[in-house]
């Protein structure tokens, strides 16, 4: 389990960096975390020739506030800071809760929310709360810089919007209320291990306690993350109770397509993700915020 | 005696290394001009090779060789058996390299050496092997049809079997009250100890000697193997042990490396080291516990056993290496268990597949039995409706039909006889630590999960096999050295040597240290398996010490012009009051006579074996919407004689249980209809981790010492886990009893309790 060779480049900016994947090409990678891809060099199903490092890009790792309230997360921020910082947990409690269910704390200290986005595993957390979030995607590459809804940038398995030679930069999350409810559940096979199945959900409640907006997706359960609009559909307009809930969670399974593997069937994945969802959004009904 | 450390839960001497990173393991080891080298594993189940090119893979920059079997001027050894050498299995013997045919994904095929490891894997990319697929065996129902052979030259797929009883079993189930057949399943898995295997091989061209480092558990048997393979005499190989990250059964065994590595370092003429990655670890070390069993029990209607049967067929892999048949024979032998069975009788299958060939895990049978016989228990007691602890009591062998003759259920072993001891208590014991009359079973309204307890009980034998070594030198520094012929694979074996030592000698422990395992150290020595090290290693340096003291007094005798019958000796002294002489002077004395003072040991047991037996409880909390089971607490009992470390036994009986809940809801070698193992690296082969641990609390009874050997030893590093799936599938079995299902096959995973649920709700 040894990588085969590849170069080793630090470049100085992100400018500098994107310059030297387009020097390089297809065959050059950005690094990182790396807590996919290096396993995946050592097990040789991954050969770049050469890793461009991102660690030293600290323009990358900022997290601010931008005037309308939104929480911008730089690309190389460690997932361990998603949970940890007081920034983040206040301005998104939701993102800071999926957060302590990836892996493990040393895994954590250096895996990265771009990274885990990049790499698109569809029974990741991350992706699955920037999908249900309504997050922005902000990209750099070598003809400028775009910004992508995370509805579009996730195509399929490890397989995302991102183009030859685009750097992921930031995450922009829209202004996260103070009394959203909201609630992540998971089903796993040891902690930490990658979801069988989960469900984020967030809503929120208008003047006449009925839900004027919320965001559901559910991980594990499909070749991406997957927005469950039918269940959303279903929860909207209406004042939240149990009854409602299993109604949205009789619609998750109609918005999925889950897969067998080892772990679960995917009739397990269906019908857990139903239960889940009720789980959830009793979890954010019951929630005092 | 004054310093007491025998029964002292005294720490760890070892863990000081082991926890500030100083232990030397394989890998640490480095010799000068030591080459790396990498083994291509066959990626195919079951093939002809019809071409292995491996010309580019020479023509590389710093790749020093690379072989395959046709390369060999001799014809590569056999791998030998150790234990239950039925004979029809010489037909299924390994080699070391594949030749004209691969039998199972991670058969080594070719082996590149290089100046390093990195160059030797970028080589293993550029071989390239040409087969010709045939069809993968990868059931025992295909292997028993024989339409594909695995081995032609055998004419079957059946490695051997055959049938064992007692009593008179036909008679039992014709007059019946009430019988129940059911089919078992206990699934692949296996040790996966966290350091992966390793060795180093050094040959001497000037004159024969060939230097094995990495070695461990049974390493004058393979020294007595290797040298024959080697044709070299024993003398001139050495077996060197390093710290061992893990042993369990499956580290240690001879396998295809250890001829290899060899192998590489004469083509080569230079030190060769190979560290087994986790993917090979995962294909390439043994498997175990791959069982299924169909079994019966005819009982009264006060459930009292008249007898059992059963067929047990083992799913051994693509050959038999070392451990033979020792899975499927202990299944069926310890099927019975701690009970009153009078007759009995089971058939035994070995079939061969086209998977990683089988060996001993940690409690290596058992673990499979008492799953069988202790869910069938817990179903018995629910059809008479009788309380299953009662139903137990019912059955367990008292101390008055103790000692038990079970007989010989095993061919070529001995007679086998369960020695003294109280079952009925020890499962008391456990009743009363888990509060098992207040425990009701119940759907919590507090998170909506069911909660249960099950229990199991269980007997475990230990400390078979050959003698044991030891030997005991006081140093003219003081220190007092002891070395033995058993290993260490991490389990604490040289502070509970030190204690013994200490002890006897009446010592500081401080001054005691425990080399143990190389062929270099002593003369000879059995190893470390089956729960033997304390009592044998145990009872051999106790020998060793008692001479060293006799030897002291000869000494002091000489000094003092008397005889050493006028000596006593106390607190390290030799004293003939008011005058004494520390071991330090004497052993200085000694180096001025040309002496030393020192002496050997040999423990023979006589193969007499001392059962533990005890009692495992599991409390368990189901979410029936996800079927994920979280086992809450854990309690366990057992018989061991007597502690030599209460602390270290406690650590063995915690780890047993962890190790056991991994194989009830963790590990499994899963393999597709193709023969390729799915579960090839730790993010498809679960483990569990602390993040699964209940609150365990394990208690060591000390009412039976042995009467088998002088220090009244039982083993105890496997009763731990020998019951794990036994009693939480009966927790589980509990929890479930209102939708009627079936908990027979492991492991226990969410997927298949929801799709069991999911037909059980279905028909409601």
């Amino acid at each position: 389990m040894k990588p085969p060779k590849f170069s080793y480049l630090a470049p100085e900016s992100v400018k500098n960096a994107i310059a030297m994947k387009q020097e390089l090409g297809e065959n050059a990678r950005y690094i990182a975390g790396g807590q996919s891809l290096v396993p995946m060099m050592n097990f040789r199903v991954a050969a770049p020739s050469a890793l461009i490092d991102l660690n030293g890009l600290t323009e990358l790792s900022k997290v601010s506030l931008s005037s309308d309230s939104a929480l911008n997360i730089g690309a190389l921020t460690r997932t361990r800071r998603l949970e940890n910082d007081p920034k983040i947990t206040g301005a998104h409690p939701l993102l800071a809760a999926a957060a302590r269910h990836i892996a493990h704390a040393q895994i954590r200290n250096r895996g990265t929310i771009g990274g885990s986005i990049a790499h698109a595993d569809p029974a990741a957390e991350l992706p699955g709360i920037v999908l249900a979030c309504d997050a922005e995607i902000e990209l750099q590459g070598p003809r400028g810089f775009r910004t992508v809804h995370a509805v579009d940038f996730f195509e399929s398995v490890f397989t995302t919007a991102l183009e030859e030679g685009e750097l992921l930069l930031n995450i922009k999350f829209p202004r996260w209320p103070k009394d959203r409810k909201w609630g992540f559940q998971e089903v796993s096979r040891r902690e930490g291990d990658y979801a069988l199945v989960g469900i984020a959900a967030w809503f929120d409640l208008d003047a006449t306690s009925s839900i004027s907006a919320c965001g559901l997706s559910a991980i594990g359960a499909a070749d991406t993350p997957v927005r469950l609009t039918k269940s959303e559909a279903a929860l909207l307009g209406s004042v939240p109770s149990l009854p409602l809930f299993e109604k949205a969670a009789a619609e998750v399974t109609a918005d999925i397509d889950p897969f067998d593997d080892v772990h679960a069937s995917a009739i397990y994945r269906c019908e857990v993700a139903a239960a889940l969802a009720i789980r959830t959004l009793t979890e954010a009904w019951e929630r005092d915020t | 005696m004054s310093k007491s450390y025998i029964g002292k839960s005294i720490r760890r001497l070892e863990d000081k290394r082991f926890l500030t990173g100083t232990g030397k393991y394989i890998d640490d080891v480095k010799l000068p001009g030591m080459a790396s080298m990498a083994i291509l594993r066959s990626p195919h189940a079951h093939a002809f090779i019809t071409k292995i090119d491996m010309k580019s893979a020479r023509a590389m920059e710093g790749v020093i060789d690379v072989f395959c079997a046709n390369d060999l001027e001799d014809e590569l050894p056999e791998i030998p058996l150790r234990l239950a050498p039925f004979t029809d299995f010489q037909r299924f013997l390994q080699k070391p390299l594949a030749n004209k045919k691969v039998r199972y994904v991670g058969e080594p095929v070719a082996v590149v050496v290089a100046e390093d490891r990195y160059i030797a894997e970028d080589a293993l990319e550029l071989i390239c092997l040409e087969v010709e697929p045939l069809p993968a065996i990868v059931t025992v129902q295909d292997s028993l049809k024989g339409e594909t052979l695995i081995h032609d030259a055998a004419g079957e797929n059946i490695g051997t079997q055959y049938s064992v009883s007692r009593g008179d079993v036909e008679a039992a189930f014709k007059g019946a009250f009430y019988t129940r057949r059911e089919h078992f399943r206990t699934n692949r898995h296996g040790a996966v100890p966290l350091e992966t295997r390793g060795l180093i091989a050094e040959v001497e061209p000037t004159k024969p000697l060939l230097r094995l480092h990495g070695a461990t558990k049974v390493n004058f048997f393979n020294r007595r193997h290797l040298a024959e393979a080697f044709n070299l005499p024993e003398s001139s190989v050495e077996l060197i042990e390093t710290d061992v990250g893990g042993g369990f059964g499956v580290r240690g065994e001879l396998y295809p490396e250890d001829y290899l590595v060899p192998i590489a370092s004469y083509r080569s003429g230079r030190p060769v080291k190979w560290i087994e990655d986790r993917r090979e670890n995962l294909s390439a070390t043994n498997h175990s516990r791959d069982i299924t069993c169909e079994m019966e029990i005819a009982a009264t209607a006060d459930g009292n056993i008249l007898g059992m049967r059963a067929s047990v067929q083992g799913d051994m892999g693509a050959y038999i290496r070392t451990n033979g048949g020792v899975v499927p024979s202990k299944a069926a032998q310890f099927l019975p268990g701690p009970y009153r069975v009078p007759s009995f009788a089971c058939d035994v299958q070995f079939l061969i597949t086209n998977k990683t060939p089988v060996g001993t895990f940690r409690g290596p049978g058992r673990f499979e039995a008492n799953f069988c016989r202790e869910r069938m228990m817990d179903l018995m007691a629910d059809d008479l409706n009788i309380d299953p602890a009662v139903l137990r009591h019912r059955n367990l062998l008292t101390p008055e039909e103790l000692p038990y003759r079970i007989g010989e259920l095993v061919p070529g072993d001995p007679d086998a006889t369960l020695d003294k001891g109280d079952y009925p208590s020890a499962l008391d014991r456990l009743l009363t630590e888990c509060r098992y009359s207040d425990w009701i079973d119940k759907q919590d309204p507090s998170d909506g999960k069911l909660r249960s307890m099950g229990i199991a009980c269980f007997i475990e034998s230990s400390a078979a096999g050959p003698p044991e070594s030891a030997s005991i030198t006081v140093l003219s520094t003081g220190d007092i050295e002891v070395r033995t012929g058993a290993s260490s694979v991490g389990q604490g074996t040289e502070t509970g040597l030190a204690q013994i030592c200490a002890e006897y000698l009446d010592i500081e422990i401080e001054r005691v240290e425990v080399s143990h395992g190389s062929t270099t150290l002593v003369k000879t020595g059995g190893g470390t398996f089956h729960s033997r090290n304390t009592v044998m290693a145990g009872n051999a340096t106790r020998i060793a010490a008692k001479k060293v003291k006799e030897k002291a007094k000869e000494l002091a005798a000489l000094r003092w012009n008397c005889h050493p019958t006028e000596l006593t000796y106390e607190n390290g002294e030799v004293c003939k009051s008011p005058d004494r002489f520390t071991l330090q002077e004497l052993a200085t004395f000694a180096e001025t006579r040309g002496d030393i003072l020192s002496a050997d040991a040999i423990f023979d047991n006589e193969k007499k074996l001392s059962y533990s037996y005890g009692a495992h409880a599991a409390q368990i909390a189901l979410d029936i919407t996800t079927g994920l089971v979280k086992v809450e607490r854990y309690w366990l009992t057992e018989e061991i004689g007597r502690a030599l470390n209460p602390a270290m036994i406690q650590g063995q009986a915690v780890g047993g249980v962890i190790q056991g809940l991994g194989g009830t809801f963790l590990d499994h070698f899963i393999y597709d209809d193709d023969g390729q193992l799915l579960t090839g690296s730790f993010a498809d082969y679960l483990l569990p981790t602390s993040s699964e641990l209940p609150e365990i609390t394990a208690i060591a009874l000390e009412n039976f010492p042995s009467e088998l050997n002088p220090m009244g030893f039982k083993g105890a590093g496997e009763g731990g886990i020998v019951a794990v799936a036994a009693a939480v599938g009966n927790a589980i079995a509990r929890a479930l009893k209102p939708y009627n299902i079936s908990i027979n096959e492991l492991p226990l995973t969410p997927d298949r309790l929801r799709e069991a649920l999911r037909g059980a709700e279905s028909l409601k």
